[in-house]
């Protein structure tokens, strides 16, 4: 089963800024997404792999999840950086330019083959980015493909590129590709997270376009700018209101447990197991986001 | 036997990083020159960690040029490693020497 954790933030760190690289857990995202693939330069590939190798091992990311994006398996890069990445120990391998489920199933292999090779006990997780109209198609194909996949996410550019259009901040472009990516993951029963959001100087385009993908359901999206990491957190932020609703249905349920009771109701309507793990969900962004103490 | 060494470099001139080039020459062993803001205090470190590098790769007949702006200790090796195997040509990576 893949650990299921808060994953609002991932924020993309390019695996040849030194700068970036030394210094993004300082700003706390969910995630730290080391990027070899389309941030990185060609002449500079091999430069981006040995920094982010040497990085993942240090002390200052070993409390904090990361991912690191190869390149394709058809590149010379690719096999390159994914056994840099599971070698130094990152958690998660983003897949680029996922469009079927022969692309998850070939990382798959390629990743189980070098964990055993180097008998890396911790099995690493995976994350498909679908950037094409072929992927989003295939979504729910893709998300149910391989028990590694901890989610998929949408890589809006090249979608946007491929249908032949451009993105907007009314988003009606994404809508289809979202709204799938979405219900595929969810059918399959892992993340889904949404695409970066480009122009890092409009906060106010930024936060109506958390509160709409948080709206849909994403669990959280990937960002390119540490400024946008504190306003995607307070937008993920639970208001007052739906934590003491939270705090009233798990209390609701341990009581219900403890008489041994199957439904318990609140103010008339009935809580039942979905209820209950959304309140779960609720108290768990609450602590994240520093509204609730961790002992609650 | 010589080493067939190309020239070479790797790393920027960016605040946290590291500049280093890699030249050969006829004498044996390796030579580091270092020139860096930390240098009063870091400079044995940085020399050291350029060296095992280095002795890593069975380096030999070669000058390493540092050009540091700060950078980790982790940065250094990163850079100087690449800047090896680019020296080297090689374009597998033996993971016993990184």
């Amino acid at each position: 089963m893949i650990q299921q954790k808060l994953r609002r933030s991932m924020l993309f760190v390019p695996g040849s800024n030194v700068s970036m690289v030394c210094n993004a857990f300082i700003y706390q995202p969910d995630t730290v997404m080391f990027d070899l693939e389309d941030s990185v330069a060609l002449s500079e590939k091999d430069s981006a792999r040995l920094l982010v190798y040497h990085a993942l091992q240090h002390f200052t990311y070993k409390d904090i999840e990361t991912a690191v994006r190869v390149n394709p398996l058809n590149t010379p890069f690719g096999i390159l950086d994914l056994e840099a990445a599971i070698r130094a120990g990152a958690d998660i391998i983003r897949l680029p330019k996922t469009d079927s489920v022969d692309d998850v199933l070939e990382m798959e292999q390629e990743i189980a083959d070098i964990e055993n090779r180097i008998g890396r006990q911790k099995k690493t997780m995976m994350l498909a980015a679908i950037e094409s109209a072929l992927g989003v198609v295939n979504a729910v194909d893709i998300a149910r493909s391989s028990k590694r996949l901890m989610g998929i996410a949408l890589g809006a550019e090249d979608f946007v590129r491929d249908l032949r259009t451009q993105r907007t901040k009314a988003g009606s472009e994404l809508m289809a590709a979202r709204n799938q990516i979405l219900l595929a993951a969810r059918a399959a029963k892992i993340s889904a997270f949404d695409s970066v959001f480009s122009d890092v100087k409009d906060k106010e385009g930024f936060v109506y376009e958390v509160n709409y993908i948080k709206g849909l359901g994403f669990d959280g999206k990937s960002l390119i700018n540490p400024n946008q990491i504190p306003w995607l957190h307070k937008a993920f932020e639970p208001s007052i209101e739906d934590i003491t609703w939270a705090q009233e249905v798990l209390e609701a349920a341990k009581d219900s447990k403890i008489r041994g009771l199957g439904v318990v109701s609140i103010d008339g309507k009935m809580v039942d197991a979905p209820i209950i793990a959304r309140a779960r969900w609720i108290v768990d962004l609450a602590k994240a986001s520093g509204v609730l103490g961790e002992e609650v | 036997m010589q080493q067939n060494i190309i020239p070479s470099h790797a790393g920027t001139l960016e605040s946290s990083d590291l500049f280093v080039r890699i030249l050969p020459k006829k004498e044996g062993g390796v030579s580091i020159e270092l020139e860096s803001s930390v240098c009063e205090i870091y400079a044995d470190a940085i020399k050291k960690t350029v060296l095992e590098c280095a002795n890593a790769f069975g380096a030999d007949g070669m000058s390493i040029i540092v050009q540091d702006k700060g950078a980790l200790d982790y940065v250094i090796k990163a850079r100087v490693q690449t800047a090896l195997l680019r020296a080297f040509g090689m374009n597998e990576l033996d993971w016993s020497v990184l």
